[in-house]
């Protein structure tokens, strides 16, 4: 799959990104920058996988996306647009095009209303009249994700949470969005389940030509529907590019360290070079000097401390890497990480 | 990990057959609510329908008082001075309790203790439930802005709910009551029962709605932290859709527990108030108002406190007991 969809304005395009939280500490108060400073751009039906462990921002980054949070700074365009700092009623017009997956089917749906409802409030809330009235498009709806559509009238509690995952994604895709963010739509849920939703959200992908963001934690699940890959550490991104680059030849010793982080039963008795990162993550509370992946780095020099390396391309590639001494050629095996490729 | 605490019980009570199986198709599947859930395990609970069934009839009784007095055939403020004896008590046993009298007769005045009983319920719990209801929208209304929008109106409300705890109830009512009587009403006019019963709801509003109004925000806070809050915003609900369609069905349920445990409250603060002789007066039945006039006669006719006292005590139990019963129905976590 080539990525480079023909039309030239990325659908998303997010520069400087940040955001800061005032984190009340006694009489003062302190800065906590969960993200800072994030620059990406998607294209249209293109995925772009968000990947950090937890606490590296990707999150907070997805909810300032779909305007869920206001972004302390940066600014983001969709479809060429400054939607940054859109409130209240110009939002509306973008709450049909930009929808997001949120990651605890749990939580995100209300209880009080029954699953045929849920679907519908954001077609009543856009005043969007489908032909077939709104109750046949909920039922469509169910069956794109896999429901029986007689489970209009039940409720969230008679549904297993692979289930409620669906009814999730069946609510974004009510308004027949251009991009979903999905905020690890597959962690809370268990891996055989995963797999089932994993495929769903990919089968979607390549019928409706969605674009995604797609936020996880979890490499190989990233690996299966993404065309370019983000990694983000401390609010910051280190390394991006496309996925077969990032898998195979990653240069940012964080991202070399992810990777080999990922479990495989086959090759789990002999020694495959796993990365152990040792130290703790530098404090999100104060201002790192340098480069933020220091404190853990086994290359780390004197200029790391200094000097905050740019996130800039290497060997003329279209790989980006934030790191004075990138990873050269192949380091992880292509056999490391398991997973399909995206087909189409 | 589970939604809400109506949840477990839920999935637990639905057989494994019936939880989210694909069943045939072209049957129409309608799921059960909550609140339907919670409906039937307040009808499985013997407690709760036995505590139900006695205030449904408390109600009726209420309601129903001129229909009782027509039957009954005597009036509240009719005076039977022929039954008493020279000492101005009631003639016979027990209070006078007779075939005509059935709790028998007041001493000195001579009136029927049942039929004044009767419209006494009626004051009672017209307070109460005025009082009830009053608090409890205002603390919704309050707890809901203050939890939902944050800021300095959160601020705001939160000092004036502290400044209203801070307030000596009784204090209170014992200073405004009269005050606000004379301020309307010359000293020696007769102030209507009306008027009376509006300010002692109005006692009852200034100061109850502040519990309502903490349970609330907190539930709210609590609330707009879960994901379909955040959903239903990224869908691009407007703020009354948000308030009343996704945060206010899911805090009903403490709501009317607050509610059924506030009620029972404001029946005996009332009868307190009319005891200490600022709530109800006289001519008004009223059940603080007999029990003090009773005090006066506690060994000479114990049975002029025994009715009323009883009413009363079996009125607030019954209100507790199924306040309570409402709160394990609604939130089956809560079990001892």
């Amino acid at each position: 799959m080539s990525t480079d969809p023909p039309n030239a304005v990325p659908l998303l395009a997010v520069q400087g990104l940040a955001k800061h939280f005032p984190v009340r500490e006694g009489f003062g108060s302190r800065i906590l920058r969960a993200v800072d400073g994030v620059d990406f751009e998607v294209r249209a039906g293109e995925t772009l996988g968000l990947v950090g462990e937890s606490g590296c921002g990707k999150t907070t980054t997805g909810r300032m996306l779909v305007r869920l949070l206001e972004p302390t700074a940066g600014r983001i365009r969709f479809d060429g647009r400054d939607i940054t700092h859109l409130r209240g009623r110009a939002l509306r017009p973008l709450r049909r095009e930009l929808q997001i997956i949120f990651q605890d089917p749990y939580s995100s749906l209300n209880p009080r209303h029954t699953v045929g409802k849920i679907i519908a409030i954001p077609l009543q809330a856009n005043g969007i009249r489908p032909p077939g009235g709104i109750r046949n498009r909920v039922r469509e709806l169910l069956e794109i994700v896999g429901l029986n559509p007689e489970h209009y009238n039940r409720y969230p509690h008679e549904f297993s949470g692979g289930q409620r995952q669906r009814v999730g994604i069946a609510r974004a895709l009510a308004v027949q969005p251009r991009l979903v963010v999905a905020d690890e739509p597959v962690s809370a849920l268990d891996v055989s389940i995963q797999a089932q939703v994993v495929n769903l959200l990919r089968g979607l992908q390549r019928d409706l030509g969605l674009g995604f963001v797609f936020i996880a934690h979890d490499l190989a699940v990233v690996r299966h529907l993404s065309h370019r890959v983000a990694v983000m550490y401390l609010g910051k991104i280190v390394e991006t590019g496309a996925r077969a680059d990032i898998y195979q030849r990653p240069q940012h010793p964080y991202t070399r360290a992810l990777l080999s982080a990922v479990p495989d039963i086959e090759r789990s008795r002999e020694d495959r070079g796993r990365i152990r990162l040792e130290g703790d993550v530098a404090s999100p509370l104060e201002a790192v000097s340098g480069c933020p992946f220091r404190s853990r780095c086994w290359k780390a020099r004197d200029r790391c401390a200094v000097e905050e390396p740019a996130l800039v391309a290497r060997e003329g590639r279209e790989q980006l890497v934030a790191c004075h001494f990138p990873e050269p050629a192949p380091a992880v095996s292509t056999e490391e990480v398991r997973g399909e490729p995206v087909a189409g | 990990m589970s939604l809400s605490p109506v949840e477990d019980i839920a999935l637990s009570e639905f057989s494994p057959g019936t939880v989210a199986e694909p069943a045939a198709p072209g049957s129409g599947f309608v799921g059960r609510s909550p609140g339907q859930l919670a409906w039937a395990r307040l009808r499985r609970d013997r407690v709760a329908m036995v505590s139900g069934g006695v205030l449904v009839f408390f109600f009726l009784v209420a309601l129903a008082a001129p229909l009782i007095q027509w039957a009954y055939g005597t009036d509240p403020q009719q005076q039977f001075q022929d039954s008493l004896d020279l000492y101005g008590m009631p003639l016979g046993y027990a209070g006078g309790v007779t075939g005509s009298h059935w709790f028998g007769l007041e001493p000195s005045l001579g009136r029927d203790i049942f039929i004044r009983m009767v419209y006494g319920l009626r004051t009672s719990l017209f307070i109460a439930l005025a009082a009830g209801v009053i608090t409890t929208v205002i603390g919704v209304l309050a707890g809901v802005l203050a939890g939902y929008a944050g800021g300095w109106l959160d601020a705001v409300i939160g000092w004036v709910t502290d400044f209203a705890l801070a307030m000596p109830f009784l204090i209170v009512a014992l200073a405004l009551v009269p005050t606000v009587s004379l301020r309307f009403y010359g000293p020696r006019e007769a102030v209507p029962s009306s008027f009376r019963v509006a300010v002692l709801i109005t006692v009852f509003a200034l100061f109850g709605w502040t519990s309502a109004a903490r349970l609330v925000r907190g539930q709210v806070v609590s609330l707009r932290e879960r994901e379909f809050i955040e959903a239903a915003r990224a869908s691009g609900v407007s703020t009354a859709h948000m308030l009343f369609r996704q945060v206010l069905p899911n805090i009903w349920a403490p709501i009317l527990v607050s509610f059924s445990l506030a009620v029972p409250s404001y029946v005996t603060g009332e009868a307190v108030l009319s005891f200490l002789g600022v709530g109800i007066v006289d001519p008004t039945p009223d059940f603080g108002a007999m029990i003090f006039r009773s005090i006066h006669y506690l060994q000479t006719d114990p049975t002029y406190v025994f009715f009323p006292g009883v009413t009363i005590f079996i009125l607030v139990l019954a209100f507790n007991l199924f306040g309570d019963a409402v709160r394990d129905a609604l939130d089956p976590r809560s079990n001892r």
